[in-house]
């Protein structure tokens, strides 16, 4: 019969409790509660016209015109259509 | 621990039978019109919120239908820069009061669940019909709901 020996028995048990709190405390921090939450009335910021990734014509048209020429992906920024021509 | 991860979704929302926070003891900017013994329509609004600005010509529509029989819209923005606020009222140039809550005080107090959202309130001063966004039927819904707030006696 194998004689099953307990994981980490030479580390002292007060240490592995010290691990495991540290972890919990860790793991509280991707908890809801310690997002920053944006209201519904702090939105003006992300509504502003700068924010917009198509704010510029003419950047948005070359990066149209990257997705064509070198990834064949006609309307890979949101048209209807994979790219596969098969629509 | 349960509490720590529940602790952003318990919200002190005004909620619908609730007592709507005095708009005379908010600071806001603007007019305050008579709404003693009326049924008022308080509505949150944005400059840079798109249902918003939609919603402004219905409201004139309901104010222009309702004003006279015992309607009050109050329409508050909460807008943190005053000359947007301005253009946009000066744009809509819109038939019922608008007033800014600049420093974003009452609609702190109120916590709203999105942008827009009113607040059909009694003639008790009790929230009685909630509207969280504008939506195509938002309009027949108010019509509805004003309706019913005008037939009860006090």
């Amino acid at each position: 019969m194998k004689n099953h020996r307990r994981p980490f028995r030479n580390v002292p048990r007060l240490f592995l409790l010290l691990l495991g709190a540290l972890a919990v405390a860790g793991l509280g921090g991707c908890t809801s509660a310690s997002l920053v939450r944006v209201q519904p009335w702090e939105r003006g910021t992300l509504a502003d016209y700068l924010m917009r990734p198509d704010r510029d014509p003419l950047a948005t048209a070359a990066a149209e015109h990257v997705y064509f020429s070198r990834e064949s992906a006609t309307g890979g920024r949101g048209v209807g259509g994979s790219g596969c021509g098969c629509n | 621990m349960l509490a720590l991860v529940a602790a952003p979704y318990v919200r002190a929302e005004v909620k619908t039978g609730e007592s709507f926070p005095p708009l005379a003891a908010a600071g806001l900017r603007g007019a305050l019109p008579a709404t003693a013994g009326k049924i008022v329509l308080v509505d949150f609004w944005a400059s840079w919120c798109a249902p918003c600005k939609a919603s402004f010509p219905a409201y004139a529509k309901v104010h222009g239908d309702y004003a006279a029989r015992g309607l009050v819209i109050v329409a508050v923005s909460i807008d943190e820069k005053a000359p947007d606020y301005d253009r946009f009222v000066k744009k809509l140039a819109p038939p019922f009061a608008t007033l800014l809550d600049a420093d974003q005080k009452l609609v702190r107090q109120v916590v709203v669940p999105t942008m827009p959202t009113s607040y059909l309130i009694g003639r008790d001063g009790r929230v009685r019909f909630v509207h969280a966004g504008w939506h195509d039927d938002t309009e027949r819904e108010l019509r509805k709901e004003i309706e019913i707030l005008l037939a009860e006696k006090n």
